[in-house]
């Protein structure tokens, strides 16, 4: 009964995203409340059914009912717990479902916090998110349905893919979907702004919450998933410019921009454009990763030419709400009232080059992204696009965004001094370039640019430290005061210090690891010695484990350094009989920011066994960066604050704080 | 659908009735907000932001957060916005519609349960109930699936103890007999290693190795037979595939030898007598013939065209299949390429002409042999 309820509960789910859909539209148009209302709770019984039905699959993946086939093609009775539940979003069906549920919890929260929004735009958003959701529904229903059913169901299951038996499954395909899935409530307030024709400071506040969130989410996501990735894959690396994970950086690239627009637009009622054309990409990008992903695309162009269904429903949903959304744009965009005006050089001038850097950067990614597919399609001619192509492309890009980066919160809004922040940003340039000068002097390896990029991270972390400093008046001011002035600080500027700084850090992260990690590769034997980066790494033995659906082979290494025995580490080589698969656990040995990283390769006909050990320097501010980031964005989002941008008046010439 | 699966009465009057209960919590939430007709105003507007914002200078200039001329400028732009946004506002007055709000409402009660139930219907399998694996296990109705679900069962045992011996000794001649022998050898491979090995669990292995190959007693298979000969000379089963190997290397005389002498020592009512019995007879009692010759041929005389080439080119298929495993044997190749000139099949002897010639072109004496051999079956360079 739980799965026939949980199926019929999506079908009505649907049901109501159809009546949602229409009839709140028509109620904006007559201006009728009661028909403007049925959104609302139309939205909130929609998150129960949803809610119902995901709930229903998890129960019957827990109580491994093999008479649905989505629990028998990816659950085992034998698999922990905790696996039972994630192995829901671990394959298509459920992660759809998953999908769909976080679209209605946003519908949900909307339709539940949104009293401050006027009766009609809140109508319309809600009716755009339906437009989605009913898409979806329809995609999941006729196409990937969790709830099939098998007559004489098997007594066991085919289990989950053993590389998705990991925490980190619980975590990251949860996060990434509430970044990808919460962009839609943007998009929909854009959409809803184009229906009504109106755009303005109140709309962009009512915004900037949910474009938050979901970047909040965004950010987490895709650094978690890029820390999974180092830790199972076993080959100590953490980005590899591939199509699912350029599929989640374009959205994140996008959203940044749309953050930041939407905020000069609450500010300054400015960049309104701009905000809607960035709302409607993000999302659309979030669906163009969405339909990469699910549709098997990626792993071949002519699988997926076999088996179309799915990729060309999704293919249709993307084109008709790109399409649909940008026809709308391209139509109503100039009816929108134009806002502030603004001098080239000034904090809303800033952000342009914010937005527009960011833009170019996605684009280049989603050129690297597609130009393969499109090879294979055209050319039937199989390439990929890797490191090589975004190091002379997006890396310079971003470089010359993180060299603006300190300069946009110290200028004035409206016209800015780009002399006087220069004057200002001074000690922050130098202790950057000191930084490059001690690299340099100490390493003298590796890449020439290497010291260069490390003095840009410093010089962003400086930037946002005189920010700071300016701000709150320290050391110009009594320390008391300068106190007192700091805990005045919007938590908002507080927030975007942290994020700043946090991209400064993983920058520095990033090249330091690249630029001086240190790996070792061979075969060892029990006792044999391995040196690393000054640590001993001493091979204990081999030892066999039973887990509870998988064998283990364990090696236990001991790590000592300069005779000082520090710790144990134990990677693992997992093999899984039902899949018939295996899988590397590999150790990490973490000191201060620096890791050592074992991994397992194959066991020799001698007893001994392939081993790569990598010394990784630095290797975790890449992940603490974005969780500052996050961190950044949580602090704002704390901020309930109205956001106003006083401008700079045109004839003060009075050099007082900068504007907040 | 087993007829065992199906619902109760009973539950299955439960799960309509769930299914009523939600259509009307869904009809409900569509009914609800027509029917209070939109009583409570509690929306925002813009001028409460703006408003807001006006509030939000005053206490940045009270924090000493912006200056005095700066929060000035600030609150002459967001006035300006205050005023337009005001007349705006008051333009738009809520209108009642009872038409459309009836027409709403009749969507919800009929077209909603009509949508769900279109739906529903094709997609779902109302008749079936859960089949937690709690309540499934106990009672299993239905032998049909016994077999592969008892094996499922003890392969889960043995998952959990991979050294239980006796359970490895079970599973194999299960999965061998169900055809599964890619399992099979590995679990016959578990029984070794943890019984210890015995001339019997080695041709036994051998077996589902050859079995796995498609009864090509491949070099692997041929190593796991000539263990069990080793560990027993007179193991019946090595003796039988060893001549069977010698039969597909085209060493008939070999194969008679074998096969002779473990008949000669097999008790009188052994029942794989008749087998070797057989075997025997088609290698003829040896000769120095090739395999593949007339006589094997003529030997099949009495079948029909039909069974007689499907016999001829399934005996080629295995010869191709084992050279490509062990391309040493030139005398193999020779063979194979007259049996494909003998079938009138110039292209795949050509072909395998020059598999062979790849085969051995890192050993000149047996190259110059094969391309002697090739010389006199016409098919030169």
């Amino acid at each position: 009964m739980i799965a026939e309820a949980g199926h019929y509960a999506l079908v009505l789910a649907l049901a109501l995203a159809l009546i949602q859909s229409f009839v709140p539209v028509i109620g904006a148009r007559l201006r009728d409340p009661a028909l403007m209302n049925v959104a609302r709770s139309t939205a909130l019984a929609q998150l129960l059914f949803v809610g119902a039905s995901f709930i229903a699959l998890v129960t019957l993946h827990v109580n491994s009912d093999f008479s649905v086939a989505n629990v028998y093609e990816n659950s085992h009775s034998m698999k922990p717990l905790i696996y039972k539940i994630t192995g829901v979003w671990g394959n298509h069906e459920g992660s759809m479902l998953l999908w769909v549920s976080i679209l209605a919890l946003f519908g949900g929260l909307v339709a539940a916090f949104g009293n401050n929004l006027p009766l009609s735009l809140r109508a319309h958003v809600l009716s755009v998110q339906a437009w989605i959701a009913s898409a979806f529904y329809l995609f999941i229903l006729i196409t990937s349905n969790p709830f099939l059913r098998i007559a004489n169901p098997p007594i066991e299951g085919r289990d989950l893919n053993p590389v998705l038996q990991d925490i980190g499954l619980a975590v990251h395909p949860p996060m990434l979907y509430l970044g990808y899935v919460g962009f839609s409530i943007s998009f929909s307030f854009a959409i809803a702004a184009l229906i009504e024709g109106r755009i303005d400071a109140a709309w962009a506040r009512w915004v900037r919450p949910w474009t938050l969130v979901a970047w909040i989410f965004l950010t987490l996501g895709i650094a978690m998933g890029s820390y999974w990735a180092y830790y199972e894959l076993g080959w100590g690396g953490w980005w590899f410019w591939d199509p699912v994970e350029n599929a989640s950086l374009m959205p994140w690239l996008a959203g940044t921009a749309l953050l930041h627009s939407a905020l000069v637009m609450e500010k300054r009622n400015a960049l309104k454009v701009w905000t809607i054309l960035l709302s409607i990409l993000t999302f659309s990008l979030s669906l163009l990763g969405t339909f990469l992903v699910r549709s098997g695309v990626i792993t071949s162009v002519h699988a997926f030419a076999n088996d179309p269904t799915r990729g060309v429903f999704i293919l249709l949903i993307l084109c008709l709400f790109i399409g649909g959304s940008l026809s709308l744009f391209a139509g109503r965009a100039t009816s929108l009232k134009q806002g502030g005006l603004f001098a080239p050089i000034s904090r809303e001038g800033a952000l342009v080059l914010n937005n527009l850097l960011l833009t170019v950067a996605c684009a280049v990614v989603l050129f690297g992204t597609l130009y393969p597919l499109a090879m294979e399609v055209l050319a039937d001619f199989k390439m990929s696009v890797g490191a090589p192509f975004y190091n002379l492309t997006f890396v310079p890009l971003f470089a010359l965004l993180l060299l603006a980066v300190p300069f946009g919160p110290m200028l004035a809004w409206k016209r800015g001094d780009l002399l006087g922040v220069t004057q200002r940003l001074l000690a922050a340039g130098v202790a950057g370039l000191v930084v490059v000068a001690i690299v340099w002097a100490w390493t003298r390896g590796g890449s020439a640019l290497a010291p260069l990029a490390i003095g840009l991270g410093v010089f962003v972390i400086a930037g946002v430290v005189t920010d700071i400093v300016e701000r709150t008046g320290l050391f110009r001011l009594p320390f008391a005061t300068a106190l007192h002035r700091a805990r005045g600080l919007p938590r908002s500027a507080w927030g975007t210090a942290f994020a700043h700084a946090g991209l400064g850090i993983a920058l520095i992260g990033i090249v330091c690891e690249t630029t001086w990690n240190s790996e070792y590769i061979a075969t060892m034997k029990p006792n044999d010695v391995a040196q690393v980066a000054g640590y001993d790494l001493k091979l204990d033995g081999l030892l066999e484990r039973q887990g509870p659906n998988y064998r283990e082979m364990v090696a236990q290494f001991n790590v000592s350094r300069g005779g000082e025995a520090l710790s144990v580490m134990t990677p693992s080589k997992r093999s899984f009989t039902t899949r018939g698969a295996s899988t590397t656990e590999a150790a990490l040995l973490t000191r201060g920011a620096s890791q050592l990283y074992i991994s397992l390769g194959d066991v020799t006909a001698e007893g001994a066994i392939a081993v790569r050990i990598y010394h990784k320097p630095f290797v975790l501010l890449i992940w603490w960066g974005p969780v500052l980031m996050a961190f950044g964005g949580m602090l704002s989002l704390s901020d309930r604050r109205l956001r106003v941008g006083a401008p700079k008046p045109a004839r003060a010439k009075q050099r007082l704080q900068p504007a907040e | 659908m087993g007829a065992v699966y199906a619902l109760p009465e009973a539950c299955q009057m439960t799960l309509w009735f769930v299914f009523a209960l939600m259509t009307v919590a869904a009809i409900f939430a569509v009914l609800w907000p027509l029917g209070r007709g939109g009583r409570d105003q509690n929306q925002g507007s813009e001028v409460t932001v703006y408003k807001d914002q006006l509030a939000e200078i005053e206490h940045d200039l009270a924090a000493g957060l912006i200056a005095r001329p700066e929060a000035e400028a600030a609150r002459v732009e967001i006035s300006r916005r205050l005023l337009a946004a005001d007349s705006s506002e008051s333009a738009l007055a809520p209108t009642s519609n009872l038409k459309w709000r009836r027409g709403a409402a009749v969507l919800a009660l009929v077209g909603l349960p009509l949508v769900a139930a279109a739906i529903y219907v094709p997609l779902g399998s109302p008749a079936l109930h859960d089949f937690p694996l709690a309540q499934r296990e106990p009672a299993r109705p239905g032998m049909a699936q016994s077999l592969e679900n008892l094996v499922a069962q003890v392969q889960q045992h043995l998952e959990k103890n991979p050294t239980d011996g006796r359970g490895w000794n079970v599973l194999a001649p299960v999965l061998e007999r169900l055809g599964r022998f890619d399992e099979a050898v590995r679990a016959y491979r578990n029984s070794i290693t943890y019984n210890g090995e015995s001339a019997e669990r080695r041709s036994d292995l051998g077996e589902v190795i050859a079995a796995a190959a498609g009864g090509v007693v491949t070099a692997d298979a041929k190593a796991e037979f000539e263990r069990a000969h080793a560990l027993n000379a007179d193991d019946p089963k090595a003796n039988y595939f060893l001549g069977l190997a010698a039969e597909q290397d085209g060493r008939k005389d070999e194969a008679a030898n074998i096969w002779r002498a473990l008949l000669a020592k097999a008790p009188a009512d052994a029942p794989w007598r008749p087998l070797v019995q057989t075997s025997l007879a088609r290698v003829g009692g040896g000769g120095t013939m090739p395999a593949l010759s007339d006589e094997t041929i003529a030997a099949s005389k009495e079948m029909n065209d039909g069974d007689r080439n499907a016999m001829i080119r399934g005996m080629v298929e295995r010869l191709a299949t084992r050279l490509k495993q062990n391309g040493d044997d030139v005398d193999g190749w020779l063979r194979l390429v007259r049996a494909y000139l003998v079938m009138g099949d110039r292209d795949k002897a050509l072909g395998a002409s020059t598999d062979a010639r790849q085969a051995v072109a890192n050993n000149a004496e047996r190259l110059r042999q094969l391309n002697e051999g090739l010389k006199t079956l016409g098919l030169d360079g």
